[in-house]
């Protein structure tokens, strides 16, 4: 980020940490968490142990991060090198990002920008100005992008409480900052889980591996009352539903299937899984000595707060999570796309000179489609 | 507390039960020495000479007679190991008495519908590997994190958990499947039994079956190297040679072809085999060459590629095979993700 922008976007975020202690605080079992930070064009800072929500918001107001992590593991010493931790579980943890979707919204509201020019274009493969291949997507999100991962978030949810008999108040939902959601499972026996246990978890929620068999198809001798019935609960229930669309029609649709045979089955799994399967990233559930983004803290990649969502239906990250100041700032914007913030609409803007809320300019800036007049 | 009857002790002799069992009828060490005893010495090293076999043990447990002989032949067993000390045998011994155990586990389970003797082992999976064992009409239940811990080991996709009935927390089992995820531990659990038994020292007539163990053990001495970083397939098609099962054709092939790729001599390959129910060391020899190319016109075969095993239900991908597409690959390319 340009050092003009940085001084901007620093001194934003530390008046959020100043203002808004009571929306950020340590998680439980704090003595056994390891915590990381990152401040704007400097590398990430991990491996510190904080006491409690004062030490914590010291470290905000003197640092002034752009990140700030927290482990989901617990650790007997959170603040030596990783393998002297003593790893002692870890909360699961789930990442629904809307750029995971494939949603068809998507190509309005991303564009590129050169690397070697910093040239922002709406679409392309190379740099109109310079030719380079170097682009870079940028996007902001839209509602429905917001809604559509709101769907994963229910369903991932559903499968956590009905599936695996997690308790409701066990699951945290948080807006991510940016694009999507974090949910986290505490104080489940699912916390002493290793790595590739819990990439066969993932495998589960994504609906990820499953064989014909499962669904009651065989390679010979296939019957009817093999296949799964809508009121079963778990993966078969949910195939059922998608299969059986209504009653009348299950008895065609049986035959359907049985004519068709195992390998025409085979083929159709991959379809339920982009249709059913919950979008989580593998890769965060399976880490277990990640550090995450620490609720309450600022995302730089948005400026917007990572909060915990009570009310999920309702919730608007573009006002709820929209928590800096709205002081007018003067910034060139080049923006090729538009985005809503407080239920403002914002762009395009062609290398323009616009006036408008901190929170707004902020965004841009961390977007990358505006620098600070 | 369940009472163990003597019945169980002749299919789960590991049991600490089997001890006081003996010490309650006067059995020790000593007396074991006397000449009269040298059937079940001979019967003890049966009974490891058919585990290094790769094949399970009989036990005769209607004939009701000899159940004291059951029982003392495990227990000499152990201390003929214990003294001839070679890790190898000690491993193969528990792996088979292992499978021993499963069968009668699996059989105890079964019959709970007649309630005779049910709860044996659900103690035992509870009390020696912390898996509660819950019983549904006609299934076995037990937690997803229970399950998971112990079926991420197997590579086979029916264990996955997404092939498996999940609800409110609990994966459902048939008894066969309720034993099979716990013989790792069943395994683990014999062989540190065996490892921490303390033999001061022994009678004569145990004297000559120790030697005759060493010679036995020379069987399996080069031992093959099972690096961590083969691939699932590779790795799967080790195991079931090392439990003695049959591998198909197709699956000793790409084996030997894979580990021939990684620069092994069919020298160092050939041992694996050994454990193959038919195996017979010349035609492994002759077959090993030709792959390698050092016999005959010398073709030298290649790995197949993953598509080709896939089809051949030898293929068991993991997330880190993503981006090869033969197993010779797997490993070389670094995601850059990490
Ligand atoms: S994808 Fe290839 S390397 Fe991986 S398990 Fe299958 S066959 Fe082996
Ligand atoms: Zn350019
Ligand atoms: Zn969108």
């Amino acid at each position: 980020m340009l050092e003009k922008n940085v001084k901007l976007v620093n001194d934003a975020f530390k008046e959020y940490y100043f203002k808004h202690f009571e929306l950020i605080h340590v998680p439980t079992r704090t003595s056994e968490r390891e915590f990381g930070y990152q401040k704007f064009n400097e590398g990430m800072t991990r491996h510190l142990s904080i006491k409690d929500d004062n030490e914590l918001h010291l470290l905000l107001m003197t640092q002034v991060p752009s990140d700030v992590y927290c482990s989901n593991a617990y650790y007997s010493f959170p603040n030596l090198p990783m393998t002297e931790k003593d790893w002692k579980g870890a909360d699961l943890i789930f990442d629904i990002d809307a750029k995971d979707l494939k949603l068809d919204c998507r190509t309005s509201h991303i564009c590129c920008k050169c690397n070697s020019c910093q040239n922002i274009v709406k679409q392309g493969i190379n740099c109109s100005v310079c030719g380079s291949t170097k682009l870079e997507t940028i996007s902001v999100t839209c509602e429905n992008c917001i809604s559509e991962s709101k769907k994963e978030v229910a369903r991932l949810h559903e499968i956590l409480t009905e599936d695996f008999g997690i308790q409701k108040k066990e699951i945290q939902v948080y807006f991510s900052g940016n694009e999507g959601f974090h949910v986290y499972v505490v104080n489940s026996d699912y916390q002493t889980l290793d790595s590739r246990e819990r990439a066969d978890l993932a495998d589960y929620i994504m609906f990820n591996g499953i064989i014909p068999e499962t669904l009651g198809m065989s390679k010979q001798n296939n019957s009817k009352f093999a296949l799964p019935d809508v009121n079963e609960r778990g993966w078969r229930g949910r195939v059922a539903k998608e299969i059986f669309t209504s009653k009348s029609k299950r008895v065609k649709i049986v035959q359907e299937i049985l004519s068709g045979g195992y390998s025409v089955f085979q083929a159709k799994l991959e379809d339920w899984r982009q249709k059913i399967g919950v979008k989580i990233d593998p890769k965060v559930t399976m880490d277990i000595h990640r550090i995450f983004r620490l609720g309450g803290s600022l995302n730089s990649k948005s400026g917007l707060s990572k909060i915990m969502c009570k009310d999920l239906e309702n919730f608007d990250p573009f006002s709820d999570a929209c928590l800096l100041d709205d002081e007018k700032v003067e910034i060139i914007a080049n923006c090729p796309i538009s985005f809503k913030l407080k239920n403002k609409k914002y762009g395009p803007y062609e290398k323009e000179k616009i006036t408008v809320p901190k929170y707004v300019a902020v965004y841009m800036i961390c977007k990358g489609i505006a620098d600070i007049n | 507390m369940i009472q163990l009857g003597i019945r169980d002790l002749v299919k789960y002799p590991f049991l600490a039960e089997t001890g006081e069992y003996l010490r309650d009828k006067g059995f020790n060490l000593e007396q074991l020495g006397h000449s009269d005893w040298k059937p079940i010495v001979e019967k003890a090293y049966g009974r490891i000479v058919v585990a290094t076999t790769g094949q399970i043990y009989g036990s005769a447990i209607e004939d009701f007679e000899n159940v004291d002989s059951e029982i003392l032949s495990f227990v000499i067993a152990v201390v003929l190991l214990k003294s001839a000390g070679i890790p190898t045998l000690i491993k193969r011994f528990s792996l088979a008495e292992a499978r021993r155990a499963e069968r009668y586990l699996q059989q105890d389970l079964l019959q709970k519908k007649n309630e005779t003797n049910s709860e044996l082992p659900l103690k035992i999976m509870q009390d020696l590997f912390s898996v509660k064992v819950m019983t549904t009409d006609e299934d076995f239940v037990i937690s997803v994190s229970d399950y998971l811990k112990r079926a991420v080991q197997f590579h086979e996709k029916e264990w996955k958990l997404i092939n498996r009935r999940v609800e409110k927390g609990f994966v459902f089992l048939t008894a066969h499947e309720t034993v099979r995820l716990i013989r790792k531990e069943l395994d683990g659990y014999i062989n540190s039994k065996i490892l921490a038994v303390n033999i001061p020292s022994i009678p004569d007539i145990f004297r000559e079956r120790v030697s005759d163990l060493s010679l036995l053990a020379k069987k399996f001495s080069e031992y093959v190297t099972v690096s961590s970083d083969y691939p699932p397939c590779i790795k799967h098609a080790i195991e079931v040679l090392d439990r003695g099962e049959n591998l198909p054709h197709s699956g000793r092939f790409m084996l030997a072809t894979y580990l021939l790729a990684r620069g092994q001599t069919t020298d160092q390959i050939a041992p694996l085999f050994k454990n193959a129910p038919d195996y017979n060391e010349r035609v492994t020899r002759y077959q090993l060459d030709h792959i390698a190319g050092s016999s005959g016109k010398g073709t030298k075969y290649s790995c197949p590629s993953c598509n080709k095993l896939k089809s051949e239900n030898l293929c068991f991908e993991i997330p880190e095979c993503s981006g090869i597409i033969n197993p010779t690959q797997f490993g070389k390319k670094r995601t850059a993700n990490a």
